[in-house]
């Protein structure tokens, strides 16, 4: 496959990582080792001694499907550079951006240019998803195969559902010959309409225009039946109803290739965080209620979700400062992901960090056919480290991206990322 | 009269006062906070009954009534009641400010913040548009309707309406009839009947009733026939928009009229009639039952004025109430 993954030039490091507790979900491993990296390779897993230090994990760095990037278009909220920037601090070693820039990666040119720069800016390595329609407009495709070959990672219309089915099937058909993922925003918009947030008693009691779980399950739904009736593979992305997950579970029992990815607001808050009346808690799709969070925590846990993707959604703080319904939809979320749900699941017993960690890294990471990130003799090294015991606040002045529309503002969290190694460099240490 | 021959009534100031309150919502309010300015209310009632109407309460005070909605009542009643405490008062509205040269409401707040007005009342189409000059000023902040959200000074006086009619809030039925989903009146008067101990019963068309709405504490109903046993018949204004294509909430006003329409057949002798206004005669409302005198309307803007005093007062007021020589009134 060719590249899809693209970040600037640098020596690769060596680094001594002594006698740490070293947990890979996906490899089978947990024990306390001594890891060497020799140009940027791990070169040996040596036995540690003692039990570790304390609090301290390391683990295959994470990989995030799903990152805002907002160039070009918008680099007075993120760019390539401060995106990267941030997801070397929240512990991720890839990223992928959907195309929904202005313009539009929907041609090779766009994306060659997003590469070039990449080439000279990203932190971390990063791919590109390019559209499925010209323009998301849903009504012609894209020219799939040239785009796959200028490096687009996926194809995705993201922000926008691709309405109409018969595109869709023509886009699942097509795909086959780009060699790429379809990844999907599921929204029935004629069921959304002009929502605010999650339809139930909160909005009902705030008065906001109600928008209700099925507008996003009836359009996973035809998704699915269209992917079983071509029989090709699929990803739906950040998926927040309840019944969304029952139409995954019977897709899945029926043996469609379908992978999904869910949000770490969506998994750690509810449409109660709509009562703050604060626009840091308007997203899409919006925050369901408590049934819907616990249905995506129970897939998330089985394997029914394998990815965990922030839908990292920079904002202008003036455009986030104005009322609700006036502010737009979308959360960042790369610096606060890792810590956000070990505070919010791991600590509390609702999920155990072995599966936390591979949701986050071998999970997205095979959904997109990307490297898979392994602590195993002879890989690149991609590493983060982890810091259970540390506590902090999160504030507007500690991110590294651009924007600080964040959810968690003010909140404490326990957990923390210390240092990260993406592709045998170190990108990140605290 | 001067201000010396009036009498302490009764000291009405709530207790342990912190520096800065706001009335954003019913939510602001417990049931003991509700029930002390309406009694504050009935007591600035004897104030308008003198040739004088002005009181010195509130002099030296400035209310800022910042209004992005067209309102006559709303803005009329806010600025004659701060104006009765001899308040100061000024008036912005969106239009032909600098709001229409597309200032944020953040910035049009901390303009007007500026000028240290002791309260601001704001109207606006969007939920938390109150909330937002909460945050970025450091006045007292009054919600003259947020949106579909929050009217709590509409709630306010309906419940003293009632009280007013009835001799007492708590048991009362009240139906509420008509576009709910659109309504912030309807909120603010389903949590204010709640909070005094008031039934409530919703009766619509099922496409305006919002979804989960039970969860407040109330009764729904998608049949006018549920309005037959409450005391009270709260009518809403049922808007054009609603038909447009796209929200196709009820096929037609004919229809709904026909269906949920409050006319005199549906409407049984000694029951209240509301209507928070304006009216739409002949689509909600029949003008029969509109003119009778079991329709307490012009009441409702009548008491509007000396609740919004009450909850002025209520915030900012330094000294007890003084009106003059009067009994106390009754109070619930």
């Amino acid at each position: 496959m060719t590249d899809v993954l693209f970040c600037r030039n640098g020596a690769a490091d060596d680094l001594v990582i002594e006698d740490l507790r070293v947990l890979d979900p996906a490899e089978g491993l947990d024990l306390v080792a001594t890891i060497r990296v020799e140009r940027g390779r791990i070169a040996a897993i040596e036995p540690g001694r003692g039990t570790g230090r304390a609090g301290l994990v390391l683990a295959p760095a994470f990989v995030d499907p799903h990152v805002h990037v907002r160039t070009p278009g918008r680099e007075d909220e993120e760019t390539i550079a401060t995106a990267t920037a941030a997801a070397a601090a929240g512990g991720y070693c890839a990223i992928v951006a959907p195309p929904n820039t202005d313009p539009v990666v929907d041609s090779a040119s766009v994306l060659a240019s997003l590469v070039e720069r990449a080439r000279e800016e990203a932190l971390v390595p990063i791919g590109f998803m390019a559209a499925i329609s010209k323009g998301l407009r849903g009504e012609e495709l894209t020219e799939m195969a040239d785009l796959a070959a200028a490096g687009a990672a996926a194809f995705s219309d993201d922000g926008k559902p691709v309405a109409s089915a018969g595109l869709m099937q023509r886009a699942l058909q097509y795909s086959a010959v780009a060699g790429r993922i379809l990844t999907l925003h599921c929204e029935e918009t004629s069921l959304s309409r002009d929502g605010q947030m999650h339809e139930g008693p909160v909005s009902a009691e705030l008065g906001f225009a109600g928008w209700p779980g099925i507008a996003e399950a009836a359009m996973v739904e035809r998704d699915l039946l269209l992917a079983r009736y071509e029989n090709r593979p699929l990803h739906l992305m950040h998926l927040s109803a309840k019944e969304s997950v029952e139409a995954l579970r019977h897709a899945l029992s029926l043996g469609v290739a379908v992978t999904a990815e869910v949000s770490p607001h969506h998994l750690c808050r509810t449409d109660e965080l709509v009562r703050s009346l604060d626009a840091n808690a308007k997203m899409n799709p919006p925050l369901g209620g408590e049934d819907d969070r616990q249905a995506l925590l129970e897939a998330l846990r089985d394997g029914t979700i394998s990815c965990i993707a922030t839908d990292h959604a920079p904002h202008a703080l003036h455009e986030k400062e104005a009322p609700f319904e006036e502010a737009p939809f979308g959360v960042t979320g790369l610096e606060t992901a890792f810590a956000a749900l070990y505070t919010t699941l791991v600590e509390p017993g609702a999920l155990p960090l072995g599966t936390l960690l591979e949701r986050m890294s071998t999970g997205p990471a095979r959904a997109f056919s990307l490297p898979v990130p392994r602590i195993a003799v002879g890989e690149r090294a991609n590493l983060v480290l982890l810091d259970l015991e540390a506590e902090w606040t999160v504030t507007a002045d500690g991110f590294r991206s651009r924007s600080t529309n964040s959810w968690l503002l003010g909140e404490r969290l326990h957990g923390r990322v210390v240092r990260t190694v993406a592709d045998g460099r170190e990108v990140y240490s605290l | 009269m001067a201000e010396n021959t009036l009498r302490v009534v009764e000291d009405l100031r709530p207790p342990d006062r912190p520096a800065r309150r706001h009335l954003i919502g019913i939510g602001d309010l417990d049931r003991a906070a509700a029930g002390r300015i309406l009694d504050t209310a009935a007591a600035l009632a004897r104030s308008l009954e003198r040739e004088v109407k002005k009181l010195p309460t509130l002099r030296g005070r400035l209310v800022v009534n910042l209004f992005y909605e067209s309102s006559t009542r709303t803005l009329s009643s806010f600025d004659l009641a701060a104006k009765r405490l001899s308040a100061d008062t000024m008036a912005l509205r969106s239009s032909g400010s600098s709001v229409d040269k597309g200032e944020s409401l953040k910035d049009t707040a901390l303009t007007l913040a500026a000028y240290d007005p002791d309260v601001i009342v704001i109207r606006h189409p969007h939920i938390g548009a109150a909330d937002l000059v909460a945050r970025a000023t450091n006045a007292h902040v009054v919600n003259a309707g947020d949106g579909k959200h929050q009217h709590p000074t509409q709630a306010l006086l309906d419940l003293y309406t009632i009280r007013d009619a009835l001799g007492r809030l708590e048991g009362v039925h009240v139906a509420i009839v008509g576009d709910v989903l659109h309504s912030r009146v309807a909120r603010s008067l389903l949590e204010a009947l709640t909070l005094v101990g008031a039934r409530s019963t919703l009766v619509g068309p099922p496409t305006l009733i919002p979804r989960g709405i039970e969860a407040l504490g109330c009764e729904t109903s998608t049949s006018i026939d549920a309005i037959a046993d409450a005391d009270v018949v709260y009518v809403l204004r049922m808007q054009h928009e609603r038909m447009l294509p796209g929200a196709a909430f009820v096929p037609s006003l004919r229809e709904y009229s026909a269906l949920w329409g409050v006319t005199p057949e549906r409407v049984r002798p000694g029951q209240i009639v509301m209507h928070p206004g304006p009216m739409n005669r002949g689509v909600e409302i029949d003008p029969r039952v509109a003119d009778a005198p079991q329709a307490l309307v012009t009441q409702q803007v009548r008491f509007g004025l000396v609740v919004r005093m009450a909850v002025l007062y209520d915030l900012l007021a330094t000294g007890p109430v003084r009106v003059a020589e009067v009994e106390p009134m009754e109070v619930a």
